[in-house]
């Protein structure tokens, strides 16, 4: 019984010895994508990569897992001060450590917050509702914004909390801004809370992060990179190079065309998924006349027939199976399928009918069709510019002909976003940070007043649907906002403003011993990552 | 000779201007640079504020006497994107492409020297065909096209090199190289002679045509005559000669190398000015293109200026004639 009983003590030492070796094991994980991040200051560059960088150093009250789901991170518990609408107020997580071993209190996260909310801040959108913040006790902060904000916990988990005592300490007590002649010391350093610590950092070579250790998460994820690498490789061709021949292990940005050879390597995982972002044509819907059409005295996109006919026209399939390769999700609504508001009606996209979209063209009083000029970027979305090619052959079908122009990024959105905007008929992407209809509603829907509808260059503008956008904002009732909500897509989605095309799909590849699921806002965390096999 | 100096440096500063001017132009054509500086919920008031902040509605003529101002003073401004001094995100950079352009520039002379003149002296062999053909794959294949089936032959099939970065990098303070360490040799292998196939195969049929012609000379008969040995021959008195056009092209062309290295850089993902260039083509980043075509601009004038003046020194008729005028 005794030696039975030693021995089994004995194993249990072992395998307990013998878990602790793996889970603290030295596993390096090298990742590479197209862009490096711009800056390491958290409040810097609402940008891509650089939040998704950013987040492996620094992390926000709430966080959103791969499927988009929001959660707790910094904070605890939330939720409106109870008899007072406009008031949120913050439970903040204790014993949390920077990296520094200094002690996360309220102080840190008021100070992160009105540094987010300077005017050289490139986060001050998401905090726009916001009036003041203020600290209750060491760990609790209240949030006072200017009207009730139903979704204000949806902007937190954007808003990275940074050392407050550091900042000072260091002169960086401001996001650094593009006049100052001088640069800021969180541009290249950093201190969070976040799971891996900055060890060093070259622009466009590499960013190496090392465990933290003292993590306060780390009984709850499996935080097995125990070195994280990150390397921006931009030629497409290099970038799966290195992934072939294993000098990297996780690779973002995976150009289509590559997928399948990929898929077809051995010890290689591909992972596929949404993205947040929807891709889908919008055209000049009030002008009296168009420039760019043959048709003289009238606009043929003013008539919902013209409009429905094209939408009618759109061979979903046919673009996702061709153009993208399999790599999107045809869509009826501009809305990507995780955002409040989404139902399964909604993303129903009408059948291809050439015949009917004829008839209906005809119905309009255009049975010969017309002409037209489409606005296209080719350096934006997957495949963008073979989008639109694709498309100006369906519109053909019916009798539209399309002259299309496509042209660089920060040409076509300028085209958009001038006032009148400069084009009658554009393919234009839309990604939904909030996860809320609330956000597309009054960037695209909207008419252009303040900052409401500064995307929306339709020129659509109906009174009622402004005044129920408005009204989302304010409404704390969330049934009530939700059946606002619908009211709204159900209206929208039969005037075909816009003509929605897909969801983009995102593709991560890695080597097979890891399996890292495609995250929707494209940002991977890479403090879930566990090594299988091997 | 002070005043061909002069002469000179003065059509060079007119030079700078001219491309300055036309580089600033062409910087209306490129886009808004706010779009990219900007999340995309930013209002179009902000946008337009920042466009008026940076002096991008000004007029091109006092954005350009802005910015030669300031150039003059040294000061580049700040990147838009990367919110750094351009003057220290180019040197930075700086090191990475003049490696990379004399690694590539030693490929081309050690390699192609040698072939062109066995090529010259051997026209007929086998081997010289060989080399005809290489070349013309290096005159005719596209940079980037060389520099993925480099990457695919020598990093996915074989594993043998890296396919992307600038590894085993030494900081000296006031330069970082990679020749000090094996690993940073290994690293610039493959650009090097992606950027520098070019050259080498110019190089080679260069030589080549010139030994030809000066083998065919009277001295080199009459040398031959004199008993000399084909050793003495061929690399005394025929090699020199070839060399002089060779050293004028091997100047001309390294600008050209710093210049072309933009495609080089963004295949391998080497950190120089010319990767940091087309991403701030791509980005509109305008403080960082303007600068960096300045520097490119001052380079090749810079080198023209050398060789001028090594002609002069070569060649007294040049001198002479610049003294008459």
């Amino acid at each position: 019984m005794k030696p039975m009983k030693t021995l089994a003590v004995v194993g249990t030492l072992l395998a307990a010895t013998f878990l602790t070796t793996i889970s603290s094991e030295a596993r390096t994980l090298r990742w590479a994508r197209s862009g490096d991040a711009l800056t390491l200051d958290p409040h810097g560059q609402n940008e891509g990569p650089t939040t998704a960088l950013g987040q492996h150093i620094y992390e926000a009250l709430t966080e959103r897992d791969h499927t988009g789901k929001l959660g707790p991170s910094l904070a605890t518990s939330w939720g409106v001060v109870p008899g007072d609408p406009t008031t949120w107020e913050f439970k903040i997580r204790p014993d949390v450590r920077f990296h520094n071993g200094a002690t996360l209190t309220a102080d840190d996260v008021v100070f992160s917050y009105e540094r987010a909310m300077q005017p050289t801040s490139d986060f001050k959108g998401y905090l726009s509702s916001v009036e003041s913040v203020t600290k209750v006790d060491n760990l609790t902060v209240r949030i006072k914004t200017k009207g009730p904000n139903p979704l204000l916990v949806n902007s937190t988990t954007s808003i990275y909390i940074m050392n407050k005592a550091w900042a000072e300490a260091n002169n960086a007590t401001k996001a650094q801004d593009f006049k100052s002649k001088e640069e800021n010391f969180a541009v290249r350093n950093a201190m969070g809370t976040g799971p891996f610590t900055l060890v060093s950092r070259e622009a466009d070579v590499r960013t190496v992060m090392r465990r933290n250790e003292a993590y306060w998460a780390k009984s709850s994820v499996p935080l097995e990179v125990s070195e994280l690498v990150f390397v921006p490789i931009k030629a497409d061709a290099t970038r799966v190079a290195a992934l072939l021949s294993g000098e990297v292990d996780f690779v973002q940005d995976v150009p289509v065309q590559d997928i399948e050879r990929l898929k077809g390597a051995p010890n290689m995982r591909i992972t596929s998924g949404a993205e947040n972002r929807t891709i889908f044509f919008g055209m000049d819907v009030a002008s009296a006349d168009l420039k760019g059409d043959n048709v003289q005295g009238k606009n043929p996109f003013a008539d919902k027939r013209v409009r429905q006919a094209m939408n009618m026209a759109i061979n979903r399939t046919a673009i996702q199976r061709i153009v993208m390769r399999g790599e999107s999700v045809p869509t009826g609504v501009i809305m990507p399928p995780f955002v409040n508001g989404w139902t399964k009606e909604l993303d129903a996209a009408p059948p291809t009918d050439v015949a009917r979209a004829r008839a209906l063209l005809a119905e309009a009083g255009y049975p010969q069709g017309f002409s037209t000029t489409l606005h296209c970027p080719n350096d934006r979305y997957v495949n963008d510019e073979g989008i639109c090619q694709a498309a100006v052959g369906m519109f053909g079908q019916i009798g539209i002909r399309v002259n299309l122009v496509s042209q660089s990024k920060s040409i076509h959105f300028t085209l958009i976003q001038k006032n009148p905007p400069e084009t009658e008929f554009f393919l234009v992407g839309w990604g939904v940070p909030t996860y809320d209809s609330d956000y597309i509603f009054s960037f695209m829907y909207h008419s252009r007043q303040g900052s409401r509808g500064s995307w929306n260059a339709t020129g659509y503008a109906d009174k009622d649907v402004d005044a129920m956008i408005q009204s989302l904002s304010q409404e704390i009732d969330i049934p009530k906002r939700d059946a606002t909500i619908a009211k709204l897509w159900a209206k929208l989605k039969d005037e075909t403003i816009y003509l929605p095309i897909h969801h983009q799909a995102l593709s991560y590849a890695m080597k097979s011993n890891l399996d890292i699921p495609v995250d929707v806002a494209n940002s991977p965390k890479l403090k879930m990552v566990s090594f299988k096999g091997s | 000779m002070l005043a061909f100096i002069l002469r000179r440096i003065g059509q060079a500063i007119l030079v700078l201007l001219t491309v300055a001017l036309i580089s600033f132009s062409l910087f209306r054509f490129v886009g808004d640079p706010t779009q990219q500086m900007t999340s995309q919920d930013t209002t179009l008031e902000e946008r337009l504020q920042i466009r008026k902040n940076l002096g991008l509605d000004d007029p091109v003529v006092v954005q350009f006497a802005r910015f030669i101002g300031n150039a003059a003073r040294f000061d580049f401004g700040v990147s838009y994107q990367n919110r750094q001094p351009v003057a220290k995100l180019i040197g930075d950079r700086f090191p990475a492409t003049m490696e990379l352009a004399f690694a590539s520039a030693m490929f081309a002379l050690l390699v192609g020297i040698p072939m062109g003149v066995y090529a010259g002296l051997k026209p007929n062999s086998w081997l010289a065909r060989l080399f005809q053909t290489v070349s013309l794959v290096g005159i005719s294949l596209p940079t980037f096209l060389i520099g993925i089936l480099l990457i695919f032959i020598f990093s996915v099939s074989f594993g043998l090199l890296p396919s992307f970065g600038r590894q085993g990098v030494v900081n000296l303070g006031f330069w970082t190289t990679g020749f000090l360490t094996w690993e940073g040799i290994r690293s610039l292998i493959l650009p090097s002679i992606t950027l520098g196939l070019f050259q080498m195969t110019l190089i080679m049929r260069l030589v080549r045509s010139e030994m030809m012609e000066v083998l065919r000379t009277d001295y080199v008969k009459f040398a031959k005559a004199r008993g000399l040995t084909p050793r003495a021959v061929n690399y005394r008195h025929a090699l020199k000669n070839t060399l002089i056009p060779v050293i004028t092209i091997t100047g001309l062309q390294l600008g050209s190398i710093i210049a072309f290295a933009i495609i080089t850089e963004t295949v391998f993902q080497w950190p120089g000015m010319g990767l940091m260039f087309l991403q701030a083509v791509q980005t509109v980043d305008i403080p960082i293109m303007s600068a960096y075509l300045l520097l490119v601009a001052t380079l090749f004038v810079l080198i023209n200026l050398i060789v001028d003046l090594l002609y002069a020194l070569v060649d007294p008729r040049i001198r002479l004639s610049g003294k008459a005028a």
